[in-house]
């Protein structure tokens, strides 16, 4: 007991720098511009509100909010969608360049995903796509990582049930809809979970393709108002909370699957 | 008959593979190849190129900036894995018998792995600020008059590698807690019988069990590691705002510096050259940890 004190103390302290800069942002988004930066700061909060609805000034934070959920909503349910066809004729369908194609799909997997940029870009710019929420959900609908994680989870599910419907006479449609999808249910929530955060994160390929404030994502709105309103900090403080705190709500009701996801999957830095 | 249905079933693989299939390679694998093809060309103002063979390279080997990126990429990737032995430790006593709140625990510790990083790297350049931060406030409060973190060449990357690895701690926790879990008791109460007391069991039983996922961990640590650039972007800023702050020649990355050159001057050739680079290191690390894995790996 005695030495277990002892790992609590280690703990809870490191916890405590785990959460310190949160506490920090909550309370300097509460503050005023002047107690924000004056020396020595005050630790207490102050009940400014108003921060929290001046992010709605300085950026059109309701826009770029539904640009986020529809960019990673669609994604989600389309890499769900297509990686889980994919993953099923990769797992259980015979045909002719299997192992290829799926040799082919790893390969990609390796590839630093700047290699794809500049291409998809151009697409994007000839199909006058740019500044628009196609260009943000498209390219993501697709993905190598989804079907390899599928495949994996797909092979370890007994084959018992799909065969006693193939000799009903089910086909692979029906085998794969009302069979494989219902057995492999924690799969498919581990990959949605992990494609939810990844989207709603990103800033790279929002900040690359949608430039009109309007069009943009809330990381690359973020991004922008840095820029504009350096000095600013109380209401920089309240804007990234608001932007941050969906995903964490998620999380927080949904930790049990993210962490089974990631702890299975690992990939991804 | 079972003719037919294998070309039948053959007929719905494809059918399956189909939409990834073709997304794939009109999103990834055409474009790959098209970068390749870039790097070898020259972009003129209004968006055609012209073929310049291995012109980019050359320029590449004797950029600075290429060269200070490249050294403060892999400054931050090396200093970075400190996060797998920070790991390991928070996972070890986490996993211990009758350990609890280790739920709570684990939640804040990965909380910073699910928060934004555009939202961790402007708190963090709030927590670094020079005059009014809270960190140079902690310190003066033991005397010490702290730099301004993020603006100072001296002190900027390495400002960098804390958020770094703060923000990477619960990830690899996470994984390593699902490695120790997969360790068969029975190993520890033979050690224990034995005599092998924590250090021991640690040292004998843990490490070598777990080196598997630290080699997993690591490799995948110095790809994501040498892909740096959210936290720059937003601490550095970009364009005029970063080149006028003092320490960006030590802050700038090897991503940072593509993005710059494919999106902000156009330089969209050249760009693919320093990708192009990337991909190189990217694979000459990788394949230089799998071949020194013997040295260190166990697999049971």
């Amino acid at each position: 007991m005695r030495r277990n004190l002892g790992v609590h103390t280690i703990l809870i302290a490191s916890a405590l720098a785990m959460v310190a800069p949160f506490v920090w942002q909550v309370i300097t988004s509460l503050k005023t511009l002047s107690s924000a930066t004056s020396v020595p700061p005050s630790l207490l909060p102050e009940g400014r509100w108003d921060n929290y609805s001046r992010v709605f000034d300085v950026i059109p934070f309701g826009h770029q909010f539904l640009n986020t959920v529809l960019m990673a909503g669609l994604r989600t349910i389309g890499q769900v969608l297509f990686c889980s066809m994919a993953a099923y004729a990769f797992a259980r369908l015979r045909f002719p360049g299997r192992n290829v194609l799926f040799g082919v799909l790893l390969s990609v997997l390796m590839v630093p995903p700047q290699l794809f940029i500049i291409p998809q870009y151009q697409i994007m710019s000839s199909l006058g796509w740019l500044n628009s929420l196609q260009a943000l959900v498209v390219p993501g609908l697709f993905s190598a990582f989804g079907v390899f994680l599928l495949r994996q989870f797909f092979l370890g599910l007994p084959r018992e049930l799909e065969e006693a419907a193939a000799i009903d006479g089910a086909g692979p449609v029906r085998i794969y809809w009302s069979i494989v999808l219902p057995l492999a249910r924690p799969g498919l929530i581990a990959l949605s979970l992990l494609v939810l955060l990844w989207s709603w994160n990103d800033l790279f390929w929002p900040l690359v393709v949608n430039t009109d404030p309007d069009k943009m994502t809330l990381s690359a709105g973020l991004a922008s108002l840095q820029g504009q309103f350096q000095t600013d900090y109380p209401v920089l403080m309240a804007g990234s909370l608001l932007a941050s705190l969906p995903i964490i709500a998620i999380f927080t009701v949904l930790q049990r699957q993210f962490i089974q996801g990631i702890a299975t999957t690992g990939t991804k830095g | 008959m079972a003719q037919r249905g294998r070309v039948k079933e053959a007929l719905w693989g494809y059918a399956f593979i189909a939409p990834t299939g073709l997304g794939i390679a009109i999103f990834y694998l055409w474009p790959v190849l098209q970068t390749a093809y870039f790097s070898l060309t020259e972009w003129g103002a209004f968006g055609g190129h012209t073929w310049t063979g291995l012109d980019n390279y050359r320029r590449l080997a004797s950029d600075p900036e290429v060269g200070r990126s490249l050294v403060n990429t892999l400054t931050y990737t090396g200093l970075g894995l400190v996060s797998i032995p920070l790991a390991i430790g928070f996972a070890v006593l986490l996993n211990r018998k009758g350990m609890r709140f280790v739920g709570l625990y684990r939640t804040l510790f990965f909380l910073p792995v699910i928060t934004m990083p555009v939202a961790i790297a402007m708190v963090w350049r709030w927590l670094y600020n020079g005059d009014y931060g809270l960190i140079n406030y902690l310190l003066s409060l033991i005397g010490i008059d702290g730099p301004n973190w993020v603006a100072d060449p001296a002190t900027a990357l390495y400002a960098l590698v804390v958020v770094g690895v703060w923000a990477s701690v619960g990830y690899n926790l996470i994984i390593f807690l699902a490695g120790l879990q997969a360790i068969p008791k029975e190993y520890y109460e033979a050690a224990e019988i034995d005599g092998a007391g924590p250090a021991r069991q640690f040292f004998h039983v843990t490490l070598p069990l777990l080196s598997p996922t630290a080699f997993f961990v690591s490799v995948v640590s110095v790809i994501g590691s040498l892909q740096l650039f959210d936290l720059v972007y937003v601490m550095a800023g970009s364009g005029a705002a970063a080149r006028a702050n003092p320490a960006f020649p030590r802050l700038q990355t090897v991503v940072q510096l593509f993005y710059d050159r494919a999106f902000v001057t156009n330089d969209r050739g050249y760009a693919a050259a320093i990708v192009m680079m990337l991909l190189l290191l990217i694979v000459v690390l990788t394949a230089v940890q799998f071949r020194f894995q013997k040295r260190w790996v166990h697999y049971a």
